[in-house]
């Protein structure tokens, strides 16, 4: 029997971990000399005041689904994927080649397949350090982390010598021909006669996105692979009793994860920047981990806390555009919410818990 | 390529190993006592904030040195809290750690120096001075040693020869003394240590808070040493590479030495030549960049030589009732 109802696991660990999390950052902005209070009005007006704000928020949450889903699918098989970050830039890859090396006739073609290239580039980068893991006994996290390094090298140098068009200053490949350009949520809504903002970068990969999660979902709990996943992460020597092979399930759910992470390329290189530029993932796999956390691994988890990580970082950058705060004030709220959800998770529940047990005393 | 390029290559080796092998050194104190660290970067990055700030408001550099450790202290004992004390997942935390440092390191510098996240530069006794070694100027016009003593051994920083004195003491401390026995039997097996009746969290505790020291040395290094004043991210992932040659050098202290000198000449080269012409192939620069991270995967793999890490590292230990 279980110590703590299900719902105290699932919302109230999370929830308080969050509270900690925004006294802290409360803390921080007073420490600063800013007024936390104005602050989160301005993120609220900003992120979420106009259809402006929200398509930067859908857009940022878009990139995080991606990432929290592929930490979450690892994180299921017991393994922690840090690099996602490196996976996301080898989709990019992918995302650019079959952009610019296919004359696509239309985007709706085009997004099936860069859906199809980013998700093997970025399984490929997985594949590596899976094999590591099943074979060698490699750590993963070691190798990931080693892997996101590799990628910056090689991304770098695929953009400076092969990609760069001629004559061109900065690291980045040419723009994408017009026909794989993806439609933003303004072009989207209008037929239903919902002016959506013009300007605002989120587009269709957020519906790719929705059902990514779904995806997630009906793999991890309504397959038999996705039982073998959660069988092998909660006990190893139990999964390889019943017949599951630890070899299959650490490949196969590692380029799970790296696919996902992978296809976040179709959301900021085709559906935003139309080219594939140096910093491209600007850290989404890293907040995949927060993300992935936060949501207690569970795809709806992950959509919500995408969307809140989406908001606090249109949020940030209205802030940093508006008052002395400077943006890396979301890397401090990531940090804490990461350090909170994660790695402090025993501070909250063993107090929880001792509660719980008092209360069914005094009830029994 | 001549003697004196040679010399000044080798010379830029020994600077920028210096960081690598202090965080080295402090992971490997940690992991030896089953603590897995990846929060080096981190702590090295408040370390290098702090002692830069407080070298440049006080104007002395050691006040700064002191601030540095003090600082990269906090964050190992967050470590220790999360990972000992409350025994969660070494490697979340050490994640949560970097980010923090991250945010925190430009937070604070924009809030006190209004520069863009960055401290104004240091000067006169707010930064660590070459030392020169005596009888380096006489020595000089002998052949061959004179500059080799002159340019590659003489004329470094304080920090540089402690760096390199923390390896015969690390090994001293783990192979012939009893607290490092313990420690590292703590990162084998804590069953054993706790059965014997010595504190397996103080143990893990103490070894966290060397980590600390370390890692606030290299910090402090980076800001007041080899560069004058702290920038945003300027660790540039050496806590990565300190543990990319912590897995090199198997968990070991001289070859900690060894493999730091590597990362550090493949450092030093890729600084100072752009691409490399090997008579008809180039070598981009991009592979010198990511050599340390490939040459690490391909230990890992085992093709290599081995590297086994201590048997109960990232685990936390709960005593039996």
């Amino acid at each position: 029997m279980d110590i703590m109802p299900k719902w105290a696991d699932v919302v109230l660990i999370p929830l308080i971990s969050l509270i900690l999390a925004a006294i802290l950052s409360a803390l921080v902005i007073l420490g600063i000399g800013e007024d936390p209070v104005a602050a989160v009005k301005l993120m609220v007006t900003g992120a979420l005041g106009s259809t402006y704000g929200w398509g930067y928020t859908l857009y940022y949450a878009t990139n995080f689904m991606f990432t929290g889903l592929a930490v979450a699918v690892a994180f299921h098989a017991s393994m922690f994927n840090i690099g996602g970050e490196g996976q996301a830039m080898l989709g990019g890859l992918g995302v650019a080649l079959i952009c610019l090396f296919v004359p696509w006739p239309h985007w709706s073609i085009a997004i099936l397949g860069a859906i199809a290239a980013s998700a093997l580039f970025g399984a490929a980068w997985a594949a590596i350090p899976a094999y590591l893991q099943a074979r060698r006994g490699s750590h993963i996290v070691i190798t990931t982390i080693m892997f996101n390094f590799i990628a910056a090298a090689l991304l770098n140098y695929v953009l400076v010598n092969l990609l760069r068009p001629k004559g061109a200053m900065d690291p980045a490949t040419a723009k994408f021909p017009a026909a794989t350009n993806l439609p933003t949520l303004h072009e989207l809504l209008a037929p239903f006669g919902i002016s959506f903002s013009k300007s605002a970068p989120a587009n269709i990969s957020l519906i790719v996105a929705v059902l990514a999660c779904f995806g997630v979902w009906a793999l991890i709990w309504r397959t038999r692979l996705g039982y073998e996943i959660r069988a092998f992460g909660k006990s190893e020597s139990g999964a390889r009793y019943a017949g599951i092979s630890p070899f299959k399930i650490t490949m196969l759910a590692m380029l799970i994860s790296g696919g996902l992470a992978g296809m976040m390329a179709i959301n900021n290189v085709m559906g935003e920047a139309e080219r594939l530029v140096l910093n491209a993932v600007e850290g989404a796999g890293f907040i995949g981990i927060a993300v992935s956390l936060m949501g207690r691994n569970h795809p709806f988890g992950v959509f919500l806390a995408a969307i809140l990580f989406g908001f606090l970082y249109q949020g940030g950058a209205e802030l940093a555009l508006w008052t002395n705060i400077p943006r890396e004030l979301i890397v401090v709220i990531q940090a804490l919410v990461i350090l909170f959800t994660g790695a402090l998770d025993n501070m909250v529940r063993i107090p929880l818990e001792r509660m719980f047990l008092a209360l069914r005393k005094t009830e029994g | 390529m001549d003697y004196l390029t040679l010399l000044q290559v080798l010379d830029s080796t020994v600077r920028l190993a210096t960081p690598l092998l202090l965080a080295c050194l402090a992971g490997l104190f940690s992991e030896r006592a089953g603590i897995f660290d990846i929060g080096l970067e981190g702590k090295m990055l408040l370390a290098a904030f702090f002692s830069a700030a407080v070298a440049y408001l006080t104007g002395s550099v050691w006040l700064g040195l002191l601030a540095g450790i003090g600082s990269s202290m906090v964050l190992a004992g967050l470590h220790g809290l999360a990972s000992i004390t409350f025994r969660g997942n070494q490697l979340i935390s050490g994640v949560a750690i970097n980010f923090l440092a991250a945010g925190m390191t430009v937070l604070i510098a924009q809030d006190w120096f209004k520069q863009g996240g960055r401290t104004p530069s240091l000067i006169g006794g707010a930064r660590f001075e070459p030392i020169t070694l005596p009888l380096a100027d006489t020595l000089h016009p002998v052949p061959v040693i004179g500059p080799l003593y002159h340019d590659l051994i003489s004329g470094h920083t304080i920090l540089v020869y402690v760096a390199f004195l923390c390896v015969p003491a690390t090994w001293w401390v783990l192979y012939r003394t009893r607290f490092g026995l313990r420690l590292r039997a703590v990162g084998e097996n804590p069953a054993a240590v706790d059965t014997a009746g010595v504190s397996v969290v103080g143990l893990r505790y103490a070894a966290v808070a060397i980590c600390g020291i370390l890692c606030g040395i290299a910090g402090a290094y980076l800001a007041t040493a080899l560069q004058a004043g702290f920038v945003k991210d300027m660790t540039a992932g050496r806590g990565y590479i300190a543990l990319a040659a912590l897995i090199f050098a198997k968990w070991r202290p001289w070859y900690a030495l060894s493999s730091t000198l590597l990362f550090g000449l493949l450092q030093a080269v890729a600084l100072r030549y752009q691409n490399i012409d090997l008579g008809g192939v180039v070598i981009p620069v991009q592979v010198m960049d990511a050599l340390p991270y490939i040459l690490t995967v391909v230990i890992l793999a085992g093709f290599v030589g081995k590297a086994i890490p201590p048997r109960a590292g990232g685990e936390p230990y709960v005593k039996e009732r």
